[in-house]
């Protein structure tokens, strides 16, 4: 950081930036939960040209034993960047940076979860960058979580997670790769939206006080949306409450649920699931 | 089988609005104790597991919807013999914590290095659960009424916290598919149920299981499950 130079216009007369976004903007987040089967919970993370996948397993037996903690259980995160995740072919394997990614985020995690529920066990979390353009840790983060939350470990929060830095002489938010290569300063921020903790804190550059205070305001704004979509990911896989399915929807579900169980029963249960009205609501 | 998630999971279904909580949810601060799946903090009650929010007299419970089955004293298990040793065996109970059972609690009088005759490595039992102390050291037991060996059938292992479902009100559940398949039907703690019958009859038993565990959240899962049952029937038939 700071060293690379470039001619690219970071930000324009308007105050706009290379991809359009203000300075204070977000780029646009998607997060899934639950979107693989074998693990026992798993997130998938699409925040503007990154994606990350998150899975988690456990709480389990800890392998090496060495490892366990006899009085509450331990959080091991794996960050793994895929070979293809960046544009020039990522040498695949652990590398100082992947590890140091994998310890912070695993010592966020451990704040949030209530380990002492679950001694001498290990808590696995492991994520996937499938593609990078800069914030990747702080989708793993925000992924990871959701993840655990779809394992039903239990937490006292999820946490969200967000960066701001410095680019061409402004403070702007979540940065794209080329803010951030050419930027002045990165500052990722991992955050309990509950109670205000940071979990997570970096500074990669230089700031005054004065501007890391501004990014910290601008990054722990961001991190209370980002856990409004946390949130939402996860009550849209756990829809419980069939009332909550407008009719219209579940008309849809009843008709699509129909030849399913054709192949069940036959023919004489298409007329009981036509008259029925939970029939086809889940 | 386990009267007090049964009922829990009854007052969760009798509430009308059946919340769904996630972890960090701020559920009351009132004269209630926090029970399971929450916790609290400045007299405040959090929910800490993902779940469906259950107020019961003076209780707050967050019953959860995944997650890893932690033994209990008393619980009922199928446990798969994992290793033998020449006082013990270790059963895998389906949860983070390895369960060794002694030779003093198997049903059997058991030589000092004579395990393997009586029970081998992949050979599965019905147990209970007889010990588990702070630090969750388990120790399983075969020492009661009708715990054994069991062997022929089938096993289906399903998510732990969908078994009070499965179950039913007072067992109403599990009742109803043994009376429709008669199927000898028994349901671990740990989410591991093991059928025995006649091959088709399995069959629905298992897909009547798989029913319950997709739509445990449903309301009206009963009547659901009958009419399922009643069409396997008339399959037959015909």
């Amino acid at each position: 950081m700071g060293g690379a130079t470039t001619d690219l216009k970071l930000i324009d007369e308007n105050g706009r930036r290379i991809d359009g976004r203000r300075p204070d903007e977000l780029r646009p987040l998607k997060i899934e939960a639950g979107v693989l089967k074998r693990a026992d919970g798993s997130a998938y993370v699409h925040w503007g040209e990154n994606k990350v996948l998150a899975a988690v397993y456990g709480p389990r037996e800890c392998h090496p034993r060495h490892l366990q903690n006899p009085t509450r259980a331990i959080v091991q995160c794996n960050y793994n960047m895929a070979s293809f995740s960046v544009s020039d072919r990522k040498r695949p394997g652990p590398d100082r940076r992947s590890q140091e990614i994998s310890k912070i985020i695993s010592e966020a995690l451990e704040h949030v979860v209530l380990t002492h529920l679950f001694p001498r066990t290990s808590i696995d979390v492991y994520i996937e960058v499938l593609q990078a353009n800069a914030g990747t840790r702080c989708a793993g983060l925000t992924a990871a979580s959701v993840a655990l939350a779809d394992a039903g470990v239990p937490m006292k929060d999820l946490i969200a997670s967000c960066a701001s830095g410095k680019v061409a002489d402004t403070i702007v938010l979540d940065l794209r790769n080329e803010e951030d290569n050419f930027g002045s300063a990165d500052v990722p921020l991992g955050l309990v939206p509950r109670t205000g903790e940071i979990v997570l804190l970096q500074m990669d550059g230089d700031l005054s006080v004065d501007e890391f205070k501004t990014a910290l305001t601008m990054s722990t704004d961001a991190c209370y949306k980002i856990y409004e979509m946390q949130k939402d990911a996860l009550k849209r896989k756990y829809c419980v409450a069939p009332a909550e399915i407008p009719a219209a929807m579940a008309e849809a579900i009843q008709t699509s649920a129909a030849p399913a169980e054709q192949v069940n029963g036959g023919d004489d249960i298409k007329d009981d699931t036509s008259d029925n009205q939970q029939g086809g609501m889940q | 089988m386990n009267e007090t998630e049964d009922s829990k999971e009854e007052c969760a279904r009798q509430d009308s609005e059946r919340e769904l909580v996630l972890p960090g949810d701020f559920i009351t601060d009132g004269k209630f104790k926090a029970g399971s799946g929450t916790y609290m903090e400045n007299g405040k009650i959090y929910a800490s597991t993902l779940g469906i929010k259950s107020m019961r007299s003076n209780f707050v419970n967050v019953v959860p919807l995944s997650g890893q089955y932690i033994p209990k004293v008393g619980d009922q298990v199928i446990g798969i013999v994992v290793e033998v040793g020449p006082s013990n065996w270790l059963v895998d109970i389906n949860s983070p914590y390895p369960a060794p059972m002694h030779i003093n609690e198997a049903p059997w009088r058991v030589d000092f290095g004579d395990t393997a005759r009586y029970l081998n490595v992949g050979e599965t039992i019905l147990a209970r659960i007889f010990m588990v102390d702070e630090v969750k050291h388990v120790q399983v037991s075969m020492k009661d009424h009708g715990l054994r060996k069991i062997t022929g059938g089938q096993m289906v292992t399903i998510s732990h916290s969908k078994v009070p479902r499965v179950i039913g009100r007072n067992g109403s559940m599990i009742q109803m598919i043994k009376n429709f398949t008669n199927c000898r039907i028994i349901v671990g703690q740990n989410g591991r149920i093991w059928v025995d019958g006649d091959p088709d009859a399995v069959v629905n038993a298992v897909n009547a299981i798989r029913l319950i565990e997709e739509e445990a959240q449903a309301v009206g899962l009963t009547e659901r499950l009958k009419e399922f049952l009643e069409s396997t029937q008339k399959g037959k038939k015909v």
